[in-house]
């Protein structure tokens, strides 16, 4: 009796550890606990051209519109203006469509330059050690420069600081990492302009009263977390009515997105309006599992995903709007950027830097570079892109 | 290292000539493990000379320990027929109590560190518990708190990552002492005080005793239930310990820190000779097998070799390795 009743007493700790924390919230699970900037209420497609980002800079004049330069600096190296370069590109992981395109727009640019050289290479799965290791090994071989997208901004700072230190150019794109820890960071999209598209796509789709579900990656995965805090903040403004009735994790793993939409589905039946895909994997397997259940009309997928994976969907007519940005053009203009580091044509305090076919891109947020607004993939322009 | 653990070296056989010695030495499981290691680390020295350099070995030396640290206990557990797939899961558990008492209740660092390793060993505790008092097979017990710690984690923690620590806690993950990593010494004397233990103490003969037979060892008057608990115990603070070097060497807590990490360490104790059956294996054995995964994930990468490609060649490495041992052991018992 008292075996049982000291194992009792065990579990009954461990579950209220594990309850306590998860009441008292207000933001959706899954979000960050950052300041959320978020843009103004309207549909994208009322505002014209996009979205203006001159209004944009003039609200956040005060607080980063002039945003001193924040990013870290190379030991002084070798000056290699002109000359041939050796890079290596560590994005979070290798082996999906994403970021075989983000090094589709690489090898681009380098051959456009045709003094750059980059290699990909990075762990086959999103882990912070694995890495930082393979960052580590590459500083120890020896490269003219690092291009990377990080599984975690503060766990990857240390082993780019000594990349610095060694005399190596860092870049990052896609995802960031602390400031001081590399010269540049290539933003695909601001988080607010992303968060505003994927809110006023499910709004048109399914009125401003929806409710939906959210399968993301993990719930510290940055970027992730960053987009659906902008997302709440965005909807708290402007569509108060919107129902937010639960956040999934699904890592980024084709087997458990599908298995999470599919407990969206079941979980809320007519209650569920509309899926937030916060991954390129997690949003063509949402779709999936919408479209295995019959209920195209009853629940519209909205997500971040490559064209190629959305195409069947799309074309089908069982999902509307797949919104991002152009990974290839972001792997370009990453290549750009460290071209234009290394000849020493782009430096601290700089306000725009020239990347091949993309022109003229503006710096953010002291130390980011912008490719653009985000773009929204429809049966209109998808079948155009091929990655 | 002196070749602790295995069970022979219990009973030695007089009148040995040193040539016998050497052959033997050589010919067991570790000496086998370890030319296969010297081999490939000069292998991989011929095609690049960034391999075999005093500051790169060093650095591989602070990326193995932490599972060299979990490796310690796995081998004891494995050698009593036990597993513990929990490890990285608690390493997780640990580092979100740490980040989380110190950041969101305010615990001194110190308090926080002591927190988050008496969290660490409680859930090893709690595994114990349950394999020896309800009799639930480890194998089920710990792949039920893998999932149950994450989850504990990721509860805690609310996607909410704790940085910004003092300067004085990044010296035990990112700092030196006498010119080496400091995690690197605690590695050593962990390995060479378990080592001991292992080899030469009642402890240790338990250890093979359970996993050789749990029934016969009971009937001798063995205290399983309690060495049991006792290892299952230490593993949940060794994989804390390993968790909060793992944090100082990042710099930061996250909710999915050591996912997967129980697939490393368990090939590492496997290949290290230790029985997955039980009964027979030493922490000498399981710590070359730790750095030889790392020095030929390492080596390959700096010699050019992709890391996806690279796990091909781990992964075979791994079954040559194992071939080989299995083929001299079995001709040695052969003569």
């Amino acid at each position: 009796m008292k075996k049982i009743a000291a194992l009792t007493l065990v579990l009954i700790l461990l579950a209220s550890l594990f309850s306590a924390p998860l009441s008292a919230q207000d933001r959706w699970d899954g979000s960050d606990d950052l300041a959320a900037n978020p843009l103004e209420c309207g549909m994208m497609s009322d505002m014209g051209d996009m979205y203006d980002y001159e209004d944009e800079d003039e609200d956040a004049d005060d607080d980063m519109g002039m945003m001193e330069y924040d990013g870290g600096q190379p030991m002084m190296g070798e000056d290699m203006a002109g000359m041939d370069i050796v890079l290596v590109d560590v994005p979070k992981l290798v082996g999906i469509g994403y970021f075989a395109a983000t090094t589709q727009g690489q090898q681009q640019a380098a051959d456009e330059l045709g003094n750059v050289t980059v290699t990909t290479d990075a762990p086959t799965e999103a882990n912070i050690d694995d890495q930082i290791q393979v960052i580590d090994s590459y500083i120890t071989q020896g490269v003219d420069g690092i291009l990377f997208a990080a599984n975690d901004p503060v766990a990857i700072a240390p082993v780019l600081r000594s990349a610095l230190e060694a005399g190596i150019h860092v870049v990052g794109y896609d995802a960031n990492s602390e400031p001081d820890a590399r010269e540049w960071f290539v933003n695909q999209a601001e988080f607010n302009g992303i968060a505003k598209a994927m809110i006023d796509s499910l709004v048109e789709q399914m009125d401003v009263d929806a409710s939906f579900g959210i399968v993301t990656s993990t719930f510290t995965t940055p970027n992730q977390a960053r987009w659906i805090a902008e997302m709440w903040a965005y909807a708290s403004d402007c569509y108060p009515e919107l129902e937010w009735l639960e956040t999934l994790e699904a890592q980024e793993d084709a087997v458990l997105s599908f298995q999470q939409a599919q407990t969206l589905i079941n979980k809320y039946g007519d209650d569920l309006d509309g899926i937030f895909a916060m991954t390129s994997v997690a949003t063509p397997n949402s779709a999936d599992a919408v479209q295995q259940a019959g209920l195209c009309e009853d629940i519209a997928v909205v997500g971040l995903a490559t064209p190629n994976d959305m195409k069947p969907y799309v074309n089908q007519g069982c999902v509307r709007d797949v919104i991002l940005w152009n990974p290839v053009d972001l792997g370009y203009a990453a290549v750009y950027v460290m071209r234009a580091v290394v000849d020493g044509e782009f430096s601290p305090g700089d306000t725009s830097v020239m990347a091949g076919r993309l022109g003229e891109l503006m710096v953010v947020n002291g130390s980011e570079v912008l490719l653009g607004p985000p773009f929204i993939f429809t049966v209109d322009n998808i079948n155009e892109f091929d990655f | 290292m002196n070749g602790a653990g295995s069970m022979e070296k219990m009973k030695p056989i007089p009148n040995q000539t040193i040539g016998e010695r050497l052959r033997r030495l050589v010919f067991r499981q570790e000496g086998v493990l370890f030319l296969i290691m010297l081999v490939a680390a000069l292998f991989l020295a011929s095609r690049t000379d960034k391999f075999l350099t005093v500051d790169n070995l060093l650095q591989q030396g602070r990326f193995m320990t932490e599972v060299g640290l979990i490796a310690i206990p796995m081998t004891y557990i494995i050698i009593t027929g036990g597993i513990d797939l929990s490890v990285g899961s608690i390493l997780g558990l640990t580092a979100i109590v740490l980040g989380w008492t110190w950041q969101e209740l305010g615990f001194p660092l110190e308090l926080a560190i002591i927190t988050g390793i008496a969290s660490g060993t409680a859930a090893g505790l709690v595994n114990g518990l349950f394999i020896v008092r309800v009799g639930v097979p480890p194998l089920m017990m710990t792949l039920a708190t893998l999932a149950l710690y994450r989850g504990l984690a990721e509860g805690i923690s609310q996607a909410k990552s704790a940085r910004g620590y003092p300067e004085w806690f990044f010296q035990l993950g990112q700092g030196e002492t006498l010119g080496i990593p400091t995690q690197l010494w605690l590695l050593l004397i962990a390995v060479i005080v378990f080592a001991a233990a292992l080899a030469r103490t009642r402890l240790g003969r338990a250890l093979y005793a359970i996993g050789n037979n749990e029934t016969g060892a009971r009937f001798s008057g063995l205290r399983v239930n309690r060495t049991l608990l006792l290892i299952y115990a230490f593993s949940g603070l060794m994989s804390a310990i390993a968790g909060t070097i793992f944090v100082s060497r990042v710099s930061t807590t996250r909710s999915d820190m050591g996912m997967g990490i129980e697939l490393d360490v368990i090939a590492a104790v496997v290949l290290g000779g230790t029985s997955i059956f039980g009964g027979s294996g030493s922490i000498a054995g399981t710590i070359i097998g730790v750095a030889l995964i790392q020095l030929l994930k390492n080596g390959l990468a700096l010699t050019g070799v992709t890391s996806d490609a690279t796990i091909i060649v781990i992964g075979s490495v791994l079954i040559f390795a194992i071939l080989v041992n299995n083929f001299i052991q079995s001709r040695r018992l052969e003569s």
